[in-house]
């Protein structure tokens, strides 16, 4: 039972993490009509800038403004070199060229950083466990990151539901005309929304550091699985993301810790791993199928 | 009285807390040109799709010659003998005007899965294509690319493309929408000319063009239809004459 | 008349230049030439079979690669199980002879494409990038997982498929059948883009709208469409394990399904010949930058922005715009 409980908060911390991709990632198409490949790289630019920082200066928190940091320097760059220049065009360019931009920052970033991963351990602080039932002790570095999502999802949920740009944000997403029509400088939305899209994959990097390794292509991998949820809560939507992460980050960590288990009283031990962790990698796209066979827009579709 | 060649009853279509379309029945006999008119925002154009089965109506029933369509896409509508004109043209730009007549003409002969058969230098779908275009005075704008088109040149393309397809019912969205004086005229005759063939409901702001052309006018205002009655019912009748003084609109 | 009648000069003039490319490669003393017009072939018949969908029909698919690696794993099973004499699920014999694997390949993806597509033409636009994308990962990680063919490491092919009375241990000749190969696709895909199937697919990226209102079912002939291209990328998959002698995970990884992408955009999206040099473009960009730095990705990453930002209609337009000459 109590394993049974850490794989469900292991889940809900990978959760977490995609949805602060996925809350980027689906704002960014839901307001500017983008689809933002390269938001894996910012999220990878984040973890280098902050691990970096952090290894250096010996301190961790340090990490986090330079991660930050880096994300919204990238991001304001993307968007204003590139980005800015797509919004008119289909999305084939605009696949292209993100396309474009994730090889040169993997490339940029194996120039400065060259091709060993960077490792770095937990803060002090959270390097330890706590015991959250009798007998359930779970890594705090873990149960912060998780406090952290919940967190900025909650406060996103404030920004979109009681301020004015978050009632703009609310609108594009259902009626990016309207906005237009409506006379707000889109520009400055399109600004704020890209680089706080930014700021989030950054963070999600950066918290990445400790659990998983630092290297260039990491930013790819989160991107695809976000795609997924992106598309299983639908295109557009917060609040899709938001419970189709949770959903994925479970539904992925139940997989991988129970799937070859289940195999191997079905088979032979070897074959039953081999399979098993085949199989619980083409989960989620095998769920992905299934939400789109009942609902090809997804579960929470943006525009009714 | 024969079958109707359209009947709709209590159609409904809200959005969010918009009524669009608020309980329309309306009907279309044989050879029949049924305008429908109203004021900008009345709904004509959501009317128009929801028969044509781009949008879901959320209640009521539309029946194309005695059979009901509610359930069917907008292709087995067209099958059925249903076909529209767009406000906005809708056409595919890359192509003449001629392919945009004999892609339609490719369809409705069946299904296009003929993979290995050359579409362009087919002739007798060229020579069927380029009939429609004479009959709606374009035969000698065949080869022109539609984004080389006139305004008015589209308007009339959008027609031929609709006969294209062999219809019963013509839904015609504002055929006469944004021409010239000479160009309504020459839309005009040419509805004429077609009358007593095809049956039509026609969407048009032009009350020039209503009064020479309906039968019978539907007033729609706010997704209602106010009254319905011949030209001279609907000039005498005091709802609209408030509805379209109210919203300082023309009539006549 | 003659400007078909120079088009038709042209093709000859290429053709001529195709067949005799072995012969001079080996007078000036570069045998490496014959291999890179091979893979130049290969991957132009997989651009021009994405290109079908993206280029004439819209459809933006990510996932291409999967049918490419998908046809190329359908030659390393069957191969496999020739030399160990297992039969495949125990009754299928497997087999050598290129004339049976390369049809098994190109049915085969086909299938793959007709479920994928099934799936993925349920949605349109920006969520079927997304989702190709994520099938295509999907089938990556299946073949990953499977240890009994190489897993991770793929799979090695010892002898390249036989062909009766050709040398298939010669490069020169593996040219030559690919060669073929790919005349005979290129002439099946200009037949039917100008067929009327093709002149449906090309309406339907113009207007959807349009197409339903003429009375046209656009998802059965998308998927169709998505189907024919599925299988135009197995055949270069397949042709493509046979001149590597491997076929493995890498082929069907994202980033083939982004380079064959960017073969279609540097040739020219919605032309039949125009991935073929997109393909001969990419390939000898990719050879050059790669011998001149370790970093050639950076190289490619500024060209390909460059190409979307600022020139519509990759390298044959850009030529044309050049030259001043209008097709």
């Amino acid at each position: 039972m109590t394993l049974f409980l850490e794989q469900v908060l292991n889940g809900l911390q990978l959760g977490v993490m995609l949805f602060l991709m996925a809350a980027g990632l689906t704002l960014i198409f839901g307001i500017m009509g983008i689809i933002n490949l390269a938001h894996g790289s910012i999220y990878m630019i984040g973890a280098y800038a902050g691990t970096y920082v952090a290894m250096e200066t010996g301190v961790y928190y340090a990490g986090i403004p330079a991660a930050l940091a880096a994300a919204a320097l990238t991001g304001s760059a993307m968007e204003f070199l590139v980005v800015r220049r797509l919004y008119k065009r289909d999305h084939l360019d605009q696949v292209l060229a993100t396309f474009a931009l994730i090889l040169i920052s993997n490339q940029a970033i194996t120039l400065l950083f060259g091709r060993q991963p960077l490792f770095i351990g937990m803060p002090e602080a959270l390097n330890s466990s706590v015991e959250l039932l009798p007998g359930l002790f779970y890594s705090s570095y873990r149960l912060a990151i998780i406090a952290m999502g919940l967190l900025v999802a909650l406060g996103l949920y404030l920004v979109i539901n009681r301020t004015r740009i978050g009632m703009l944000v609310r609108a594009g997403s259902t009626n990016r005309d309207m906005v237009r029509a409506l006379g707000v400088d889109i520009r400055l939305l399109y600004t704020i929304v890209f680089g706080l899209g930014a700021l989030l994959a950054g963070l999600a990097g950066f918290m990445a550091g400790p659990i998983l390794a630092v290297q260039v292509g990491m930013g790819e991998q989160i991107l695809i699985t976000t795609f997924v949820v992106v598309v299983i809560g639908g295109v557009g939507s917060i609040r899709g993301a938001f419970f189709a992460s949770l959903i994925i980050g479970v539904f992925d960590t139940m997989l991988r810790a129970y799937l070859p288990g289940l195999l191997r009283q079905v088979m032979a031990g070897s074959e039953a791993d081999a399979l098993g962790a085949g199989l619980s990698s083409m989960g989620i796209y095998l769920l992905m199928a299934l939400v789109l066979l009942i609902r090809p827009k997804g579960l929470f579709p943006a525009h009714s | 009285m024969s079958t109707p060649i359209l009947k709709v009853e209590n159609l409904q279509k809200r959005f969010g807390g918009l009524t669009a379309t608020d309980d329309v029945s309306l009907t279309v006999t044989a050879g029949e040109i049924h305008a429908l008119i109203g004021p900008n925002g009345a709904g004509k154009t959501t009317l128009i799709s929801q028969l044509f089965g781009e949008l879901a109506h959320d209640a009521g029933s539309i029946a194309l010659n005695g059979q009901k369509i509610d359930a069917l896409s907008t292709p087995d509508r067209v099958a059925r003998g249903l076909a529209r004109t767009f406000q906005i043209t809708c056409l595919l730009p890359d192509y003449t005007a001629l392919q945009n007549v004999s892609i339609a003409c490719q369809v409705h002969r069946g299904h296009s899965f003929h993979f290995m058969t050359d579409a362009h230098g087919n002739s007798e779908l060229k020579e069927e294509a380029q009939s429609y275009l004479e009959r709606v005075g374009l035969s000698d704008r065949g080869g022109a690319l539609v984004a080389n088109l006139a305004h008015g040149e589209r308007k009339q393309l959008e027609l031929a493309i609709a006969l294209a397809t062999r219809p019963r019912l013509l839904l015609l969205d504002e055929p006469m929408a944004g021409l010239g004086h000479v160009e309504t005229q020459q839309m005009v005759a040419l509805l004429r000319s077609l009358k007593g063939q095809f049956s039509m409901l026609l969407v048009e702001h032009d009350m020039d063009a209503v009064f020479a052309l309906a039968d019978r006018i539907s007033v729609l205002v706010y997704g209602r239809i106010i009254a319905t009655g011949s030209a001279e019912e609907i000039r005498r009748n005091a709802d609209v004459k408030t509805a379209y003084l109210g919203e300082g609109d023309e009539l006549c | 008349m003659t400007q078909s009648s120079s088009k038709f000069l042209i093709s000859v003039c290429v053709m001529v230049a195709l067949v005799a490319l072995p012969f001079f490669a080996d007078m000036l003393g570069q045998p490496a030439l014959t291999s890179l017009a091979t893979r130049v072939l290969i991957y132009g018949i997989a651009a021009a079979s994405l290109n079908f969908v993206l280029g004439f029909g819209g459809m933006v698919s990510f996932g291409h690669a999967a049918f490419f690696g998908v046809g190329g794993y359908v030659v390393g099973i069957l191969y496999q199980h020739y030399a160990s004499g297992e039969p495949l699920f125990g009754f299928l014999p497997g087999t050598n002879q290129l004339l049976v694997t390369l049809p098994a390949a190109v049915l085969i993806s086909g299938a793959v494409a007709a479920v994928i597509g099934a799936l993925s033409l349920r949605t349109s636009g920006v969520q079927f990038i997304m989702i190709t994308l994520a099938f295509a990962q999907m089938l990556f990680f299946f073949f990953v997982s499977l240890k009994a063919y190489g897993g991770d490491d793929g799979l090695i092919i010892r002898r390249a498929n036989e062909v009766p009375g050709l040398n298939m241990r010669d490069k020169q000749t593996i040219y030559y059948v690919c060669l073929v190969a790919a005349i005979v696709f290129f002439a099946l895909l200009s037949k039917l883009v100008n067929s009327r199937f093709g002149y449906v697919i090309a309406g339907l990226r113009q207007s959807e709208q349009r197409m339903a209102a003429i009375g046209l079912s656009a998802y059965r002939y998308k998927l169709v469409a998505f189907v024919i291209s599925g299988m135009g990328a197995g055949l270069a998959g397949a042709l493509m394990a046979n001149f590597m002698r491997f076929a493995s995970p890498d082929m069907l990884h994202w980033t083939k399904s982004g380079e064959l992408m960017v073969m279609v955009i540097l040739g020219g999206v919605g032309t039949v010949f125009g991935p073929l040099i997109g393909a001969g473009t990419f390939i000898v960009l990719e050879s050059l930058l790669a011998s001149w730095t370790e970093n050639w990705q950076l190289g490619l990453g500024l060209i390909l922005l460059f190409v979307v930002l600022y020139t519509q209609g990759g390298v044959q337009a850009l030529l044309e715009r050049v030259f001043g000459r209008r097709s």
